[in-house]
């Protein structure tokens, strides 16, 4: 049997991939440029029996989504820079009170209001230190509508299987762009469910660190399963404490669900980089570009290859530092004033210079920039 | 590896992104191609300009924006001025001839009809003039064919309205084709 194609965009993809992972409930707040999944989430949720709600703005759709979560549903919310900005607190309280989500947000020029409808990758920081706080943070950069759709679905795996909020940051071009996708079938794309709670509700505890590192989370209400959510440091039945040793036991094993599974986690691609003497390391649309450099210099003989980062967070740490012990650089483009150059640079540890091609004009790096960035590498 | 780039330009509201879609939807679902669309446009809802990219490939497609113009729509003088600079030598340049006065330079062919004019009076209505250019498109640069065009087109469009559309995308392609020969 043939499968089902279209010709979508990467905000519709992401709709669709929400669908598939079984998402039921979208609180959101429409900001350009990634509305288009709000108006997909609106169409599509209510027929297969979901919800929809559109919030008073984006800090209400991100408290809908954790309540929603809590109460057992599989939950996203859609936004752009000025809306993740807003959302920073209830994100750490999703962190802390361990609330499985899924956060779409479409760079587009910032800080602030910025530019709307201008591609940038410059939340990819905010998505790790946004809130304050040490806390795991899961960041995925897709660079294709295929992509989007699977990152999606990736990223709802993850934030069930970790408990923790989980954020899929596609830039305007991408999120934009339209392409031929190829639906899976059901089934074909594994969907993680929630770990639910083996014990009867008047033995549940929530952080009950019995179960490991990742403690079942109860449909809050159903069942008779009731218990206390706080953005406080918590004990394991839910309730605040400023007991020492807990509260450093509890911070080191939320921080741990992610640092301890970083293979688990961090996906990338490696593109003729086996024998290559300059790495472009790239993420996003700006990949896209980055594999047409790469390939234009391989024409002209020099020995580039690409290094795609798919994960941001966890950053592809091991990966970067093995590449800086055997290339003579890297050039890094990205639509950011050197961000990801930042993780580079503590990763390279001086071993490897970095060519950085950072733009914020609101115009998509072309390959031959890149190219042009790569032929400087000496 | 071929790749084709295409850009679809003029003001915001004249539908051009709509015409780069189906132009892009012609090529990788029903011609079996690859194919990926992008756009740029202002703030403005409409009026602000406004552009839509299509690359056309056998292959994969990385960069999605244009590199060098093998075909270029400009629908308003702005446009022309603005995006023939990197219009491919032997490339095209389709103009609507009411609105582009001064045809910029350039070692590329120029097409001139007037779409909104023919959407206007010949079709009907104004609204399908991007409909009307999408078949000029088509025409004029042979990356799909007719029958192709036409199925991504009536795929795309409100039923009430596919005889006004297949309409005007036959317009613009009978235009096209007698404009190229003139």
């Amino acid at each position: 049997m043939s499968k089902k194609v279209a010709f979508l965009q990467g905000n519709e993809a992401a709709a669709q991939g929400a669908l598939y992972a079984g998402c039921n409930f979208f609180g959101g707040y429409p900001i350009t440029p990634s509305t288009e999944v709000a108006e997909v989430m609106s169409i599509e949720l209510p027929k297969v029996g979901g919800k929809f709600i559109q919030m008073e703005d984006e800090i209400g759709a991100m408290a809908a989504i954790l309540g929603a979560a809590l109460a057992g549903s599989k939950v996203m919310t859609s936004t752009s820079g000025p809306g993740l900005s807003l959302k920073q607190e209830l994100i750490g309280y999703g962190c802390i009170a361990e609330i499985p989500c899924v956060i779409y947000n479409v760079m587009r020029g910032g800080p602030s209001t910025g530019m709307p409808t201008g591609p940038s990758q410059s939340d990819v920081m905010c998505a790790k230190w946004g809130t304050h706080g040490d806390h795991p943070a899961i960041c995925l950069t897709p660079a294709s509508v295929q992509e989007t759709y699977e990152e999606v679905i990736r990223a709802f795996n993850l934030s069930e299987k970790y408990r923790t909020p989980v954020m899929v940051m596609p830039d305007e071009i991408v999120a934009h762009m339209r392409e031929r996708i190829v639906f899976p079938e059901p089934g074909e794309i594994e969907v993680t469910p929630r770990k639910a709670p083996t014990v009867p509700p008047e033995q549940y505890k929530p952080y009950d660190t019995s179960f490991g590192d990742v403690p079942p989370l109860a449909a809050f209400g159903s069942g008779g399963y009731k218990f206390h959510v706080t953005g406080l440091n918590k004990m394991q039945d839910g309730f605040p404490t400023t007991k020492a040793e807990i509260v450093q036991a509890e911070e080191e094993r939320q921080v741990r669900k992610v640092d301890a599974n970083v293979d688990d986690i961090v996906q990338f691609e490696e593109y003729l980089l086996a024998d290559a003497e300059v790495a472009v390391v790239a993420y996003g649309s700006t990949s896209r570009s980055a594999r047409y450099a790469v390939n234009a210099a391989r024409e002209q003989g020099i020995k580039a290859g690409m290094f795609r980062i798919k994960t941001f967070w966890p950053f592809p740490d091991k990966q970067i530092k093995a590449l800086a012990a055997r290339v003579k650089g890297f050039v890094v483009p990205e639509m950011n004033l050197g961000m990801c150059a930042l993780e580079i640079e503590r990763n390279a540890q001086g071993k490897a210079p970095i060519l950085g091609i950072f733009r914020v004009d609101g115009e998509p790096i072309n390959p031959d920039q890149i190219l042009e960035k790569i032929k400087e590498v000496k | 590896m071929s790749r084709y780039e295409l850009r679809f330009s003029g003001a915001g509201g004249q539908g051009l992104i709509t015409a780069g879609i189906i132009m892009a939807k012609a090529a990788s679902i029903y011609e079996g191609k690859q194919a990926v669309q992008s756009q740029s446009y202002g703030p403005e809802a409409r009026g602000g300009a406004s552009k839509s990219e299509v690359i056309i490939s056998d292959g994969p497609i990385d960069y999605p924006k244009v590199t060098q113009c093998d075909a270029l729509l400009a629908m308003t003088q702005e446009a022309a001025n603005k995006y023939s600079h990197d219009l491919k030598e032997g490339g095209v340049l389709l103009i609507d001839s009411d609105l582009v006065k001064n045809v910029p330079p350039g070692n590329f062919k120029t097409v001139a009809f007037p779409i909104i004019n023919t959407a206007k009076n010949d079709v009907g209505r104004e609204i399908v003039a991007n409909i009307v250019a999408l078949g000029a498109m088509v025409a004029l640069t042979g990356q799909v064919s007719r029958e192709n065009a036409e199925k991504a087109v009536l795929s795309s469009v409100p039923e009430a309205f596919l005889e006004l559309n297949k309409k005007a995308f036959s317009m613009g392609y009978e235009r096209a084709e007698a404009a190229a020969k003139a």
